[in-house]
C-alpha cells in the first residue's frame, strides 16, 4: 500500500476489510518515517510497532478485530510512553524511560492504534517553529528550507509527509493549530478537560491539552473520539457530555460565523488574510451567515499569556534536579551548584528564557503587577468569548499571521517568534475548543483557517470545518511528494 | 527595564547557572519582552477577578484506597546514582 | 516563667503539623508506612515523574474538617490549593501543595489547663498540605551536620499534613507544652493521628519573641523548628528567650529568621544558608480545583464529633466534683478516662478518682501494669469501694485487700468473705467478746467506774486483740462503758 493515497479512514476500511493487514499497513509507514528528509521523529519504534501488528492480524484471524485495528500513529515527545524514551525535546531527560504510559495514548494503543515513533518538538513545547528541539531541526514538507511550525512540528510534517495516518500533539497556545496551518492539515485543540493531562508533561497547565492532527476532518473527529472521556487521574479532565461523530455536514444552512475584526487586520500577512475571505464566502455559499465580531481583549492575549505560561513553567520545570531521573552534571561542589549547573547546562535557551520570565513574575515585590495583572486581564478575555458566543456559533480568524517562515529567521529575536501564536493564544486563555484547516495557498505555502466555538462544541466545529473543507477542496499532498 | 543583578537573583531562585554573557543577553531579552507584557499593566482592571480554572469544577477527590506502588528497583531504575536503596544527592554540605 | 528575665514577656505561637492516618497518601494511592525499606512505597506521582497530576485523598479532607471542627473553626465554604515553591531533594516537585490565602478552616479556639489556671488559645488557620520525603544521611554521625553523603527515601513523601496555627497567645515554654500535650490528646481522642512525636507524625514549630513587660506591641519573632519531644520543646522555647532576652538587653536586636534547636548540644543556630534563600511565589495549583465542602457533609462530621476531652474534664469538674488535677490527669489517655468513667459509674467519682489515681496506680506502676489492662475491673474496683464506704473495713483493710485483688485479681467481697476481715460492728458477738474482757480485768473496771478514762484505751486494746483488729473502736467504747456501768447496779 502507499501511504500517500490513503487517509486513516480508507486505511482502516481497508483493515476491517481485510484487504489489508496490519502488518502491511504498518511496515509501509514505519518505511516513510525511516525517511529523515524532514527530521520528523526523534525515535522510531519499529519492532515493537510490527510485533503488535502481527498480534493484531493474528487477533483478527481469530475474529477478534480492534476499532483501529492496527492503524499506527505517531505521538509528540511530551507524552510519557512506558520504556520508550520520552525527552520532550530536552537534554535534561536524555534517554529517559518513563514507567507509565499517558492516559490518551493508553486508551488508543488499547483501541488498536500502533505507535511507531515519538516526534520532535520545541523543547517542553515552548516554541512555534520546532527549532528549540535540542535534538534536531525538523523541515516542512512543503518547503524544506522552512519551518513546519511548533511546538508539535514533528506531529504535524509526520502526517503531512505521510509517515502517519495520523498523530497526536499538545497544545498551549496554539502548539497544534500552528504547525497544522503551516504544514496544510486539519489539527485540532480541544476544549480544557476534554482529554486527559495525565501522562502529558506539563509546560503551562492551565492551558496544555493534548489534539489530533490528520489530513482530514473525518480522521480528525475519529481520532478525537477515542481520546476525549474524564479520567480519574486527572482532577480537571470532563465527563464528556456527548461522543464526538464523524461529521457529514456538507451544508451550513443557519450557522452564524463571527470573523474576529482584531484579527483579520495589522499584522496579517495580505495572502493569508485573502485566503481566509475566499473561505468565508464560501460559508455563505454554504447557507452560513458571516458577521463581523469584536474580541476586545484579544490584543492583549499575548501579554496575559507570556506572563501566565511562563510563571506555571517555572513551576512545572523545577522537579527536573537531575536526581529521582535523567542526567546530572557530576562533580558538582555542593548541592546549590548541583541544582544550577545540571539545570543550566541542560535547558535550552527558550527554556531558560521561559523559566526567568515565570519566576521574576511571581517572586516577591512582582507578583501582583506581573501575574497577578495576567490573571485578571485573562477574565476579560474569557468575557469577551462569552460575549461573542451570544451572537455566533463559531468564530473564524487566521491560524498563523505568516505562512511557514524560513528555518532561523525568528531565533534572535525571541517576540517576533511569539507573535507566530498571536491569533491562537486568545482561545487557548479562555479555555476553548479550535481546529485549524488548510483554506488554501499564498505563495505556494498553505494558509489555516482558525474556527473556534465554545465549550463542548466540538461536534458543531468538526461539522462545520467538513462542510468547508470539502467546498475548499484543498489537496494536503505537498508537492514534492507526489 | 530590569537590571543584572535582578537577573542573578531570579537565577538563584530558579536554581539556573548563567555565565555572566548569559545574564546580560539575558537582562536584554527579558527587558525587551517585559516591555511587550507591561502593557496590560496599565488596563482598568477594578473589580475584575482573577482566573486560574477555566473549568468549572470543584469537590474533585479519590477514595482512600490503596493502589499498588512500584518495586524499589523500577522507583530507582532511571536514577543517576543510588545511595543506600535512596536516591543520591550531592553533597549537602 | 522560670527561664524568663525579670522585665519580659514572652510571646510564643506555634504551627502543628500532624500526619493523618489515612490509608494511603494526600494526593497518590500509595500506602502510607512507617520503617518499611526505601523507596517501597513510591509511584510516580509521589517521585513527581514527568506528567503526573495530583488527586486529592477524600479522608485525608474529612480528618481535617473533623480537626478543624474539634478545634472551634469554621470550615470555609471555598478553599483552594497553592503551589509553595523551593528546592530541596525531599521536595521532588520542588514545590509543595499547601494551602495558603484560603484554607480548609479558619478561626478557632481551643483551652488548656496550665500550671496557672485554664488559658485559651486562639487558633488562626487549620490547613491541608502533603509531608515531604525523608533524608538518609549516611556517614558522620547520621545527621546532616557532618554527613559524608545524603540519600532520598520517598515513603514518607506525599503523606498528608494538617497545619494547626496558632495566635501568639502563649506567654511560656510550660504554657506552650502544655497547650501541645492537650491538644495531643485532644488529637488521639478523635483518632485523627498517631501523634508520635519521635516518630514526626507530630511536629511543632514555635514562633518565639519577648517584649518589655507592660508592652502591647510585639517584638521581632524567630522561628524555631526541630523540637521532637516535649522536653525538646520547653528546652529550645526556653532557650530561645534567653538568647532574645540576652540580646535585647546587650542592646542588639532580635533578626527575624528561622533557627534550629538541636538536642543534643541543647544549642541553636539559624537554620537557612544562602542556599535556602526563600522566597516561595505562591500561586494557585492550577492542577487541582476548589474545595467546596457541602454544608450537609460538614453538619455530618460535626454531628459525629465525640464529646472532646476538654468536655469531659469539665463535665466531670461540674457533675462529679472532682478537682481540676484530677479530671486533668485522669484524661490523660482514652483509656484511663474510660476506666475512670465506668467505675465512677458504680461508685463514688471523687472516691474512685483517688483510688485509681492513688494506690491503685502505685500498686500497678511496680508491675508495669494500667488500670484499664489489669485484673482489676471497674466494677470489682467499685465494689471495694462500696465495702468501705458501707464501714464493712477500714481503709487500712481495704488497701491490703486491693493488693490482693492486683495480685490475684480475686473479687474484693471474696477476699473479705473468705479471710474474714469485715468489720465486727455492734452486734452480739462483740458484745460478748467485750463483756468477758471487763468480766476478766475487775480493777480495770472500777478504775473506769471512778471516771479514770485512760484505761478505755485498754480495754480497747484487749478487744482489738481478741478480734484481730477487725473490732470498730467506737462500738467497744460503747459496750465497755455499757457492761461496766451494769457491773455497778
Ligand atoms: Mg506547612
Ligand atoms: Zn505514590
Amino acid at each position: 500500500m502507499d501511504p500517500r493515497t490513503f487517509t486513516a479512514e480508507a486505511a482502516l476500511a481497508a483493515l476491517h476489510g481485510g484487504q489489508v493487514s496490519a502488518s502491511e499497513v504498518v511496515a509501509a509507514y514505519l518505511e516513510r518515517a525511516a525517511d529523515d528528509r524532514w527530521g520528523s521523529f526523534l525515535a522510531l519504534d519499529g519492532e515493537r510497532a510490527l510485533a503488535r501488528a502481527r498480534e493484531i492480524d493474528a487477533a483478527a484471524a481469530s475474529g477478534y478485530r480492534l476499532p483501529l485495528g492496527g492503524l499506527p500513529i505517531a505521538i509528540k515527545d511530551v507524552l510519557s510512553t512506558r520504556d520508550l524514551v520520552t525527552t520532550c525535546g530536552s537534554r535534561i531527560l536524555e534517554g529517559f524511560r518513563p514507567l507509565y504510559t499517558a492516559t490518551c495514548v493508553a486508551r488508543l494503543e488499547a483501541a488498536g492504534a500502533v505507535i511507531i515513533g515519538k516526534t520532535n518538538m520545541d523543547e517542553f513545547a515552548m516554541g512555534s517553529s520546532t527549532e528549540n528541539s535540542a535534538y534536531q531541526v525538523t523541515r516542512n514538507p512543503w518547503d524544506e528550507e522552512r519551518v513546519p511550525g511548533g511546538s508539535s512540528g514533528g506531529s504535524a510534517a509526520a502526517v503531512a509527509a505521510c509517515q502517519a495516518p495520523w498523530s497526536l500533539g499538545s497544545d498551549t497556545g496554539g502548539s497544534i493549530r500552528q504547525p497544522a496551518a503551516l504544514c496544510g492539515i486539519v489539527g485540532m485543540k480541544p476544549t480544557y478537560g476534554a482529554v486527559s493531562r495525565y501522562g502529558l508533561v506539563a509546560f503551562a497547565s492551565s492551558l496544555d491539552q493534548v489534539g489530533p492532527f490528520a489530513r482530514t476532518v473525518r480522521d480528525t473527529a475519529l481520532l478525537l473520539s477515542h481520546i476525549v472521556g474524564h479520567d480519574p487521574m486527572d482532577s480537571t479532565s470532563l465527563h464528556w457530555p456527548e461522543p464526538i461523530r464523524v461529521p457529514d455536514a456538507e451544508r451550513l444552512d443557519g450557522l452564524r460565523v463571527g470573523v474576529v475584526e482584531e484579527l483579520m487586520g495589522e499584522g496579517i500577512e495580505p495572502g493569508v488574510r485573502d485566503a481566509v475571505e475566499r473561505a468565508l464566502v464560501l460559508v455563505e455559499e454554504l447557507g452560513g451567515r458571516v458577521v463581523p465580531v469584536s474580541l476586545p481583549n484579544a490584543e492583549h492575549g499575548l501579554a496575559t499569556y507570556y506572563l501566565i505560561a511562563p510563571a506555571e513553567c517555572s513551576a512545572n520545570l523545577a522537579r527536573f534536579d537531575g536526581i529521582r531521573y535523567g542526567p546530572r552534571h557530576e562533580g558538582a561542589e555542593d548541592l546549590l551548584d548541583h541544582y544550577e549547573r545540571t539545570r543550566g547546562e541542560r535547558f535550552g535557551t527558550e527554556v531558560k528564557r521561559r523559566i526567568m520570565l515565570g519566576t521574576f513574575a511571581l517572586s516577591s515585590g512582582y507578583h501582583d503587577a506581573y501575574y497577578g495583572t495576567a490573571q485578571r486581564v485573562r477574565t476579560l478575555i474569557v468575557r469577551d468569548f462569552e460575549n461573542t458566543f451570544a451572537e455566533v456559533d463559531v468564530v473564524a480568524s487566521p491560524t498563523s499571521p505568516t505562512v511557514a517562515f524560513p528555518l532561523g529567521e525568528r531565533l534572535a529575536d525571541p517576540y517576533s517568534m511569539y507573535l507566530a501564536d498571536v491569533c491562537t493564544i486568545p482561545v487557548s486563555l479562555a479555555g476553548l475548543p479550535a481546529l485549524s484547516i488548510p483554506c488554501g495557498l499564498s505563495e505556494g505555502l498553505p494558509v489555516g483557517l482558525q474556527l473556534a466555538g465554545p465549550a463542548f462544541s466540538e461536534n458543531r466545529l468538526l461539522d462545520t470545518a467538513h462542510a468547508l473543507e470539502r467546498a475548499i477542496a484543498f489537496d494536503p499532498l505537498p508537492p514534492g511528494l507526489a | 527595564m530590569i537590571e543584572a543583578e535582578t537577573v542573578r537573583h531570579v537565577a538563584r531562585l530558579a536554581r539556573l547557572h548563567l555565565d555572566p554573557d548569559e545574564v546580560e543577553r539575558m537582562r536584554r531579552e527579558l527587558s525587551s519582552i517585559l516591555e511587550h507584557v507591561e502593557r496590560i499593566q496599565s488596563l482598568d482592571l477594578a473589580g475584575v477577578p482573577p482566573t486560574t480554572h477555566v473549568v468549572a469544577l470543584q469537590n474533585v477527590m479519590r477514595e482512600d484506597e490503596p493502589r499498588p506502588s512500584l518495586t524499589p528497583e523500577e522507583a530507582l531504575r532511571e536514577a543517576p546514582e543510588v545511595l543506600a536503596g535512596g536516591f543520591a544527592v550531592p553533597r549537602m554540605g | 516563667m522560670s527561664a524568663v528575665a525579670a522585665g519580659w514577656e514572652p510571646v510564643i505561637g506555634l504551627e502543628i503539623h500532624v500526619q493523618l492516618a489515612t490509608l494511603t497518601k494526600m494526593f497518590c494511592g500509595c500506602r502510607l508506612s512507617f520503617g518499611d525499606p526505601p523507596n517501597t512505597h513510591t509511584c510516580p506521582v509521589c517521585l513527581a515523574h514527568p506528567g503526573v497530576l495530583p488527586v486529592v485523598n477524600r479522608e485525608a479532607v474529612r480528618l481535617a474538617t473533623l480537626i478543624g471542627l474539634a478545634l472551634g473553626c469554621e470550615v470555609a465554604p471555598h478553599s483552594i490549593f497553592h503551589r509553595k515553591n523551593y528546592f530541596y531533594p525531599d521536595l521532588p516537585k520542588a514545590y509543595q501543595i499547601s494551602q495558603y490565602d484560603e484554607p480548609l478552616c479558619l478561626g478557632g479556639r481551643f483551652r488548656a489547663l496550665t500550671e496557672d489556671g485554664e488559658i485559651e488559645v486562639r487558633i488562626t488557620r487549620v490547613h491541608l498540605e502533603e509531608d515531604a520525603a525523608k533524608l538518609l544521611h549516611l556517614g558522620g554521625d547520621g545527621r546532616r551536620a557532618g554527613a559524608a553523603r545524603s540519600a532520598v527515601d520517598f515513603n514518607r513523601g506525599g503523606t498528608p499534613l494538617v497545619e494547626i496555627v496558632t495566635e501568639p497567645d502563649l506567654r511560656s515554654a510550660a504554657d506552650a507544652v502544655a497547650f501541645l500535650k492537650q491538644l495531643k490528646q485532644t488529637l488521639e481522642h478523635l483518632g485523627v493521628s498517631d501523634t508520635n512525636m519521635e516518630e514526626g507524625s507530630l511536629r511543632a514549630d514555635a514562633n518565639i519573641s519577648v517584649r518589655p513587660v507592660g508592652s502591647a506591641t510585639l517584638g521581632t519573632k524567630a522561628e524555631l523548628k526541630n523540637m521532637n519531644s516535649f522536653r525538646f520543646l520547653e528546652r529550645g522555647i526556653e532557650a530561645e528567650i534567653r538568647r532574645q532576652v540576652a540580646l535585647l538587653e546587650a542592646g542588639e536586636r532580635v533578626v527575624q529568621e528561622t533557627l534550629h534547636y538541636d538536642p543534643e548540644s541543647g544549642e541553636i543556630h539559624p537554620l537557612r544558608s544562602k542556599e535556602e534563600a526563600h522566597d516561595y511565589r505562591y500561586f494557585p495549583e492550577p492542577d487541582l480545583v476548589p474545595l467546596s465542602p457541602d454544608r450537609a457533609w460538614v453538619a455530618g462530621i460535626r454531628a459525629g464529633l465525640p464529646e472532646l476531652p476538654v468536655e469531659r474534664r469539665d463535665r466531670w469538674v461540674r457533675d462529679l466534683g472532682l478537682s481540676f488535677e484530677d479530671a486533668e490527669v485522669l484524661s490523660e489517655t482514652p483509656a484511663l478516662a474510660r476506666y475512670f468513667e465506668q467505675t465512677a459509674a458504680l461508685a463514688d467519682p471523687k472516691a474512685a478518682a483517688n483510688w485509681i489515681r492513688g494506690d491503685l496506680r502505685a500498686l500497678l506502676r511496680e508491675r508495669g501494669e494500667e488500670p484499664w489492662e489489669s485484673g482489676v475491673s471497674p466494677a470489682a474496683l467499685a465494689s471495694l469501694l462500696a465495702l468501705l464506704g458501707s464501714e464493712r473495713i477500714p481503709t487500712r483493710v481495704a488497701k491490703d485487700v486491693l493488693a490482693q485483688m492486683v495480685a490475684t485479681g480475686a473479687d474484693p467481697e471474696r477476699i473479705v468473705e473468705e479471710q474474714g476481715l469485715a468489720q465486727i460492728g455492734g452486734g452480739d458477738e462483740l458484745a460478748a467478746i467485750v463483756e468477758r474482757i471487763v468480766a476478766d480485768h475487775p480493777a480495770q473496771a472500777q478504775q473506769l467506774r471512778e471516771g479514770k478514762d485512760r484505761v478505755m484505751g485498754f480495754f480497747v486494746g484487749q478487744a482489738m486483740k481478741a478480734t484481730g483488729g477487725r473490732a470498730d473502736p467506737q462500738a467497744v467504747g460503747a459496750l465497755v462503758r455499757k457492761c461496766v456501768m451494769d457491773g455497778a447496779g
